[in-house]
């Protein structure tokens, strides 16, 4: 089993989609939420998910082709 | 000795054990280093900062590192300087420079990157590692070659050669990864969750980053014990503009200078200028976007202390400034023409703010101002590459007058 913990940021559009119930719904993971807030016109969850490496990393595929910005939460580690 | 007391998570305020550590496990926010200021108080005193060395490491007491054994590469004091021509230009009686490409690696990031380099060892590891486009990599190969740790650097593989060669000569071992930048951070957080490294900008940062406020010390001190009126930064991440901020505030507690009505400016570049953006929508939510900057060193899309230098620019009613890419590069000459400063584009980011602040209105002729220059222009020669002009001359007195007399009239 591994734990990731990531940040998904939402755009205006993808405020009403349900995507962390579809997530644990269509993939074999379990998440937790830490941190929220989402307003009407965007929004970011911190969270973390659990399951096996590869199932983690296709739930973060489909969340990504869903439009939804994926970013570890230590925000940009690569400095100039 | 140090006076450092705890981690702290900024968000939920709950306390951690001192260690490589820089999340909160319960609301995973950021952890910040507390400090035992009753005692500090009781040890600390102008007198004392002045006895210490010419460095960064005379507010040791400041600092969350003991550095008993630790080492010193005398980064810090760096001069700061009135800038009377480019003050006159703009209409600015007190206006000074913060020089910091004056470094051992020839920019700020020798301050955090000493820090965490003496906290990497005080821990007890034997690798330091970072992930970097330019100074953050020639900061840490530099301290790790004289900390005699094992030193890794992690990169983009498309990044040019060039830029990494200030890592490469203090034999890091440098690491291209074939991926895109996301691709870059996302394997360096996974790798500082991983293995037992240093990683000084990951499970350090909340050491690493107390670095900066060296800068904010070293200026009050400068300025005679005063805090600057106004405060021009530069952000990619936005930790150093809220550090310097806290520095002036600790030095206030601890009745070192006697007020701070400091207003903090960050200026950011218009090809990546995410906390700008939130700023002139009045919003404390830091979109993250993909950077496309001439200023590389401020190239973070998604920076972690967003949240807290938008809350920095509320709590000192300054302001955040977008910058024409365009003026970065004419910025830097004006530097370097008028004071005979030459800075990297960070710094041609903040002169451009300067600029169009004062431009405005916004800053008064009387104000004590201190724009920071956080780099050394000879790191991003790139962006001036168009500056150089010669007199092309033959070796013979009539060739230099005719060719001096054509160069004046093209001109």
């Amino acid at each position: 089993m591994s734990i990731k913990r990531v940040k998904f940021t939402y755009e205006q559009a993808m405020i009403k989609e349900p995507i962390i119930s579809m997530l644990s719904k269509d993939f074999d993971i379990v998440t937790n939420i830490r941190r929220a807030d989402v307003r009407e016109d965007m929004g970011w969850v911190v969270l973390e998910i659990t399951g096996k490496e590869e199932e983690i990393q296709r739930s973060l595929d489909w969340v990504s082709t869903k439009g939804v910005r994926v970013d570890p939460i230590s925000g940009d580690v690569v400095e100039g | 000795m140090s006076y450092i007391k705890c981690l702290y998570c900024r968000e939920c305020g709950r306390e951690y054990p001192v260690a490589p550590e820089h999340v909160c496990e319960f609301c995973f926010g950021p952890l910040e280093v507390g400090y035992d200021y009753d005692l500090i108080s009781k040890v600390i005193s102008r007198e004392s900062i002045q006895k210490g060395p010419l460095s960064m490491w005379r507010y040791q007491d400041l600092l969350p590192v003991s550095k008993e054994d630790g080492i010193d590469m005398g980064t810090g004091f760096t001069p700061l300087i009135k800038a009377e021509n480019l003050g006159k230009l703009f209409g600015l009686k007190n206006l000074y420079i913060k020089n910091d490409s004056t470094n051992p690696t020839f920019s700020f990031k020798d301050r955090v990157v000493s820090v965490a380099t003496n906290k990497a060892l005080e821990f007890g590891f034997e690798t330091l590692a970072c992930a970097s486009t330019g100074n953050l990599a020639g900061a840490v190969s530099a301290h790790g070659a004289k900390a005699g740790l094992d030193t890794k650097v992690f990169f983009p593989a498309d990044l040019e050669q060039g830029k990494i060669l200030g890592a490469a000569i203090y034999g890091a071992t440098l690491v291209a990864v074939n991926g895109t930048y996301d691709e870059v951070n996302r394997l360096c957080s996974e790798l500082s969750d991983n293995h037992r490294w240093a990683f000084v900008n990951v499970n350090l940062r909340p050491f690493y980053s107390e670095g900066s406020k060296t800068l904010g010390y070293e200026v009050a001190e400068q300025l005679g014990w005063r805090a600057p009126d106004r405060c021009i930064v530069p952000a990619a991440s936005g930790s150093l503009f809220t550090k310097i901020w806290k520095s002036l505030n600790e030095l206030k507690d601890l009745g070192l200078i006697d007020s701070v009505n400091t207003r903090m400016d960050l200026a950011q570049p218009q090809g990546c200028s995410p906390i700008v953006e939130a700023f002139e929508q009045k919003t404390f939510h830091v979109k993250p976007i993909r950077p496309e900057t001439i200023a590389k060193s401020l190239a973070i899309g998604n920076p972690a202390d967003g949240f807290y230098a938008l809350k920095t620019i509320a709590d000192s009613k300054g302001n955040a400034v977008r910058v024409p890419e365009h003026e970065v590069a004419e910025c830097i000459q004006l530097l370097a023409e008028t004071e005979g400063i030459f800075t990297e584009t960070a710094g041609g980011v903040v002169i451009s703010s300067l600029r169009s602040l004062a431009k405005r209105g916004i800053i008064s002729a009387e104000e004590v101002v201190v724009a920071f220059m956080t780099g050394n222009g000879l790191k991003t020669l790139e962006a001036i590459e168009h500056v150089a002009d010669p007199v092309f001359t033959d070796p013979d007195y009539d060739s230099f007058q005719e060719a001096l007399n054509s160069w004046n009239g093209r001109r």
